[in-house]
């Protein structure tokens, strides 16, 4: 598998925040790859590189081009791309 | 002079040997960044290390070789053994190895490669005896080593051998 050709999730076991995305992608049908990484903050440097924060959940979706942090944000983007009126 | 200890003699294998195609599997594979599940078959070409849990020190003593041997410079080496993706994070972390670890509690990925190993005195706890396998692209085996004894340490001259014809 190559870095960026699949959707990518990047989350932290037990969190929320990351569960209401991925229940999000469940309920569209969609595959992706988990990428969990640590409580620590400091020790989430793959994720900055990728988004710009250490926050997780963060999301890559090649087929848009499209890096995402925060859950809200990631639903709404799931909605309106893959949801009712999306492609 | 007279040492007086036993080595344990482990019981007979039934490893995978040369020639033979590799089992695959899937289990989380852990960088030093973060980790996500992944085949044998998506790292192949490898070498895979199978190791008793960290911590131990035969876990110890075999990663600072392969690092101190810079096997990883020369091939993907990927590890097993039963800790968690928590533990095998820190571990690479602290003894510096650029390698990646497969993460099995279960020991099911031991037990297929038929290099298991109960451990006496730790009721319901098993992880692999130390075992290496070169597995080319194809998922052929083309070499195969496996611990006889409790503890032995792979043949790490051999090894490398098996390393240049990745």
């Amino acid at each position: 598998m190559t870095d960026h050709d699949k959707r990518t999730l990047y989350r932290l076991q037990a969190c929320p925040f990351c569960e209401r995305v991925v229940r999000k992608l469940e309920g569209y049908g969609l595959d992706y790859e988990s990428r969990f990484v640590e409580p620590l903050h400091s020790e989430r440097d793959s994720v900055r590189r990728v988004s710009g924060s250490r926050t997780v959940p963060a999301f890559v979706d090649p087929e848009t081009g499209a890096t995402l942090t925060e859950s809200a944000n990631i639903v709404e983007y799931l909605d309106a791309y893959y949801g009712n009126g999306g492609t | 002079m007279e040492l007086g200890f036993d080595v344990v003699e482990l019981p007979p294998h039934d490893a995978p040997s040369e020639g033979d195609e590799a089992p695959d599997f899937v289990r989380p594979l852990v960088n030093d960044e973060y980790w996500e599940d992944t085949a044998l078959s998506e790292v192949a070409p490898a070498l895979l290390v199978f190791y008793p849990m960290n911590g131990s020190f035969p876990a110890t003593y075999i990663w600072q070789e392969v690092r101190d041997r810079g096997w990883t410079d020369e091939t993907d080496v990927v590890g097993v053994t039963i800790s968690t993706p928590y533990s095998h994070k820190r571990f690479l972390d602290e003894y510096g190895v650029d390698a990646r670890l497969f993460a099995d509690p279960s020991n099911d990925v031991a037990r297929e490669y038929g290099v298991e190993h109960d451990l006496d005195g730790m009721e319901g706890v098993e992880e692999p005896r130390p075992a290496v396998f070169a597995v080319d692209d194809d998922m052929t085996v083309e070499y195969a080593w496996v611990a006889e004894e409790h503890p032995e340490f792979p043949p790490y001259d051999e090894v490398v051998g098996a390393v240049d014809g990745l």
